[in-house]
């Protein structure tokens, strides 16, 4: 996957400029951001449920290295592989080992934000093998050869003509003639294409929400059902999972199930929580006759100590970016790599660097409601306030910004100057302006004035006006 | 793909002792000489955490709230007296929805006791599915009565395509099965299996197959079942 993320500015004028994707956006809030809201409402114990969850992450990030061997041990015993993957290439060759040696034409792949984030898909082709996403939603981009644009919602940017000619477009082999208008006969046939591909597939990839370290479990929450055929028909499952899903036990992940399905979808539970340890047993009549768990790193230990271990508690719920005014308006591929929206301009930094990533922390008007709606209570705008730091510390600010930011920090410092300074040029631009109204053009202001007017200062700055009022007060206090 | 280095780009010899070495390195507290204590105790005792009042009520009330919220996420619900009138509700069902007489389901024994030769003029067959069932029949295990979920163990009593590749998915539970919370499920299957350990699979079912994905519109029947139909027996 190419990575745009540092031209987020220009990708965010186009989205913005992008009529079928504004359309599409528009389905984010009736999507989402009710549907959690009366979830919430409804379950009087959330806001404790959630600080629960965050105590649970917190001991695992704590413990995490304990933990981990804890569940590779498990793991063993019930006759699964786990396989540490430090980097996405290690993640990317033990992948092609597994399926290679099952001799694999066809791999079925569940969900998963890390294969996304490790490129599996493209490593797999260039090698030969047919990866198909099964998730409607994957299945509509993989089509289109796009990425997603939401981490739950993969094909949120999509609208159901442009899957309707998709569809007609790769379904070559049905009656052209056959009526797609209806989206429930999209449904029925992404699924009637699909099931036999799950039926073919010689291997299964999917993602995990939890790594349960008592049983050495893996686990999935899906709607669909499309894991589950991937991960019970072939003959080899592969779980991909990063070091962090990791939950001491039963309770704990339950706990957490409490507020995840709540958080991304609004539903109470999703439909699909599935529990996957080791390979089938001597008595079971399906599943997998081996069963691989890759752990991947990639950079999250280095988070670990650091003002973005927080960042570690995050369960992939999306709530963070379909609360998100800026990720709503420009959309997830705007954000230009595998995470967008609020959680990704934190961990996309992290992960591919600052001098990439940087512009993403920018990319927020530090409205909060994310972190309000975090069910793992994320500091979000504080952990994008630490990148922003980071980027000016090491010079990675336009030197622009950086001289307008010093020259206000020393003003700043020096009230009088400011008060006077700020007065000079209220005054100023309300002489210049007193006719018009607003200006339609202001030198220095171009990034304002280009999208809106600014409307021209009345009378006088903050300052006097508060200086005036408490003078009155005193007044009337007196009187 | 491009990463921040061209190191992480190779491959990493002995992944395992790197990865644990670099969290050694940077969690917090390293050296505490308690860590190893409070990680075998949280996994010794699983301690519960907060169950939800609205799972806290007596057992019939449980069971009627399993129904409601079963029903919420598009569930039905048949609620028959014994097993042994399991057959006639099955029949029913499927003949009111003009599905075929053909149904495919585990080994479990409490499904035997049905009595199937009630239905001489169905086609009943044993074993996992592989894809041209249109009717699947199931035993949970459990049920939580705070999201309507069902709970279902895999093995040669319950075969675990039996639960995803039939477009109609028919589940039976015992109401007695029936308890508020998830925690109480765990508890089961550590008394089946020993503590620590798991059937293959175990899955947890709230509603049938569904998506989202085509314009954030709701959609029944994606991958999995079109239909999930309950049948709780009162025992």
């Amino acid at each position: 996957m190419q990575i745009t993320s540092p031209y987020f500015k220009e990708k965010s004028s186009e989205a913005l400029k992008d009529a079928n994707l504004q359309k599409a956006m528009g389905n984010v809030e009736r999507g989402f951001i009710d549907k959690r809201a009366n979830a919430a409402a409804n379950l009087p114990e959330f806001e404790a449920l959630r600080d629960r969850a965050k105590e649970i992450k917190d001991h695992v990030l704590d413990h995490l290295d304990l933990y981990l061997e804890n569940y590779e041990e498990k793991v063993q015993e019930t006759g699964g592989r786990v396989h540490w993957a430090a980097g996405a290439q290690d993640a990317r060759n033990i992948i092609l080992d597994i399926c290679k040696r099952a001799n694999a034409k066809t791999v079925t792949k569940g969900k998963s934000m890390i294969a996304e984030e490790i490129a599996i898909n493209e490593h797999l082709e260039r090698n030969g093998i047919e990866p198909i996403e099964t998730d409607l939603g994957e299945y509509i981009i993989q089509l289109r050869g796009e990425a997603p644009s939401h981490i739950i919602a993969p094909a949120v940017h999509v609208n159901k003509e442009e899957v309707e000619a998709d569809f007609r477009r790769s379904h070559r082999h049905l009656p052209p003639g056959r009526n797609l208008e209806d989206p429930t006969s999209l449904l029925s046939e992404a699924r009637s294409v699909l099931r036999d591909k799950f039926l073919a597939a010689d291997v299964g990839i999917t993602g995990a929400n939890f790594l349960v370290a008592e049983t050495g479990t893996s686990i999935i929450v899906t709607n669909e059902g499309n894991g589950d055929l991937t991960q019970i028909l072939p003959r080899v499952h592969i779980v991909l999972a990063s070091i962090e899903k990791i939950v001491p036990t039963l309770e704990d992940v339950s706990q957490i199930l409490r507020v995840l399905a709540r958080s991304a979808t609004g539903q109470d539970m999703s439909v699909y929580t599935t529990f996957s340890t080791g390979p089938r047993r001597a008595e079971d009549p399906d599943g997998p006759e081996e069963y691989h768990v890759v752990l991947l790193d990639n950079g999250r230990s280095d988070m670990l100590g650091t003002e973005f271990q927080d960042m570690l508690r995050c369960i992939r719920c999306g709530a963070c970016m379909n609360h998100c005014p800026v990720y709503n308006a420009v959309g997830g591929h705007s954000y230009g790599w595998v995470y967008p929206g609020p959680m990704g301009a934190v961990l996309t930094p992290t992960l591919i660097g600052v001098e990439k990533g940087g512009h993403l922390p920018n990319a927020s008007t530090f409205c909060g409601r994310c972190e309000s709606v975090c069910p793992m209570r994320i500091p979000l705008p504080k952990m994008m306030r630490h990148w922003r730091e980071k980027e000016f510390e090491r010079h990675l600010t336009p030197d622009g910004m950086r001289r307008g930011l010093l020259l206000w920090a020393w003003m700043a410092k020096h009230p009088k100057l400011y008060h006077a300074g700020s007065r000079l040029v209220i005054n100023m631009l309300g002489m210049i302006g007193s006719r018009k109204g607003s200006f339609k053009r202001l030198p220095l202001a171009g990034g304002w004035t280009e999208h809106r007017d600014l409307p021209v200062p009345e009378g006088q700055t903050f300052q006097q006006q508060w200086a005036a009022r408490r003078r009155n007060s005193k007044v009337g206090q007196a009187a | 793909m491009n990463r921040r280095s061209a190191s992480s780009n190779r491959a990493t010899p002995n992944g395992r002792a790197s990865i644990l070495a670099k969290i050694r390195k940077n969690v917090r507290n390293p050296e505490d000489p308690v860590r190893v204590a409070r990680v075998a105790d949280r996994l010794s005792r699983s301690p519960v955490g907060l169950i939800p009042a609205r799972a806290r009520k007596p057992h019939d009330k449980q069971v009627d709230l399993f129904c409601e919220q079963a029903v919420k996420v598009q569930a039905s619900i048949t609620r028959i007296k014994s097993i042994e009138d399991l057959p006639t509700a099955l029949a029913e069902y499927l003949r009111d929805r003009n599905l075929p007489k053909k149904v495919r389901m585990g080994n479990a024994p409490f499904l035997k006791q049905a009595g199937w030769d009630k239905l001489p003029d169905f086609e009943i067959s044993n074993g996992p599915s592989v894809g041209d069932d249109p009717v699947g029949l199931s035993h949970a295990f459990a049920g939580a009565a705070e999201s309507g979920t069902l709970i279902l163990e895999s093995g040669s009593d319950n075969p675990t395509t039996l639960n995803f590749l039939p477009e109609t998915h028919c589940v039976v539970i015992r109401a007695s099965d029936i308890s508020g919370d998830y925690e109480t499920a765990w508890t089961a299957v550590r008394e089946k299996y020993g503590k620590g350990n798991m059937p293959r699979t175990v899955n947890m079912i709230t509603g049938p197959s569904r998506s989202g994905d085509i314009e954030q519109t709701l959609l029944l029947g994606a991958h999995g079942p079109r239909a999930l139909q309950i049948f709780v027996v009162e025992d």
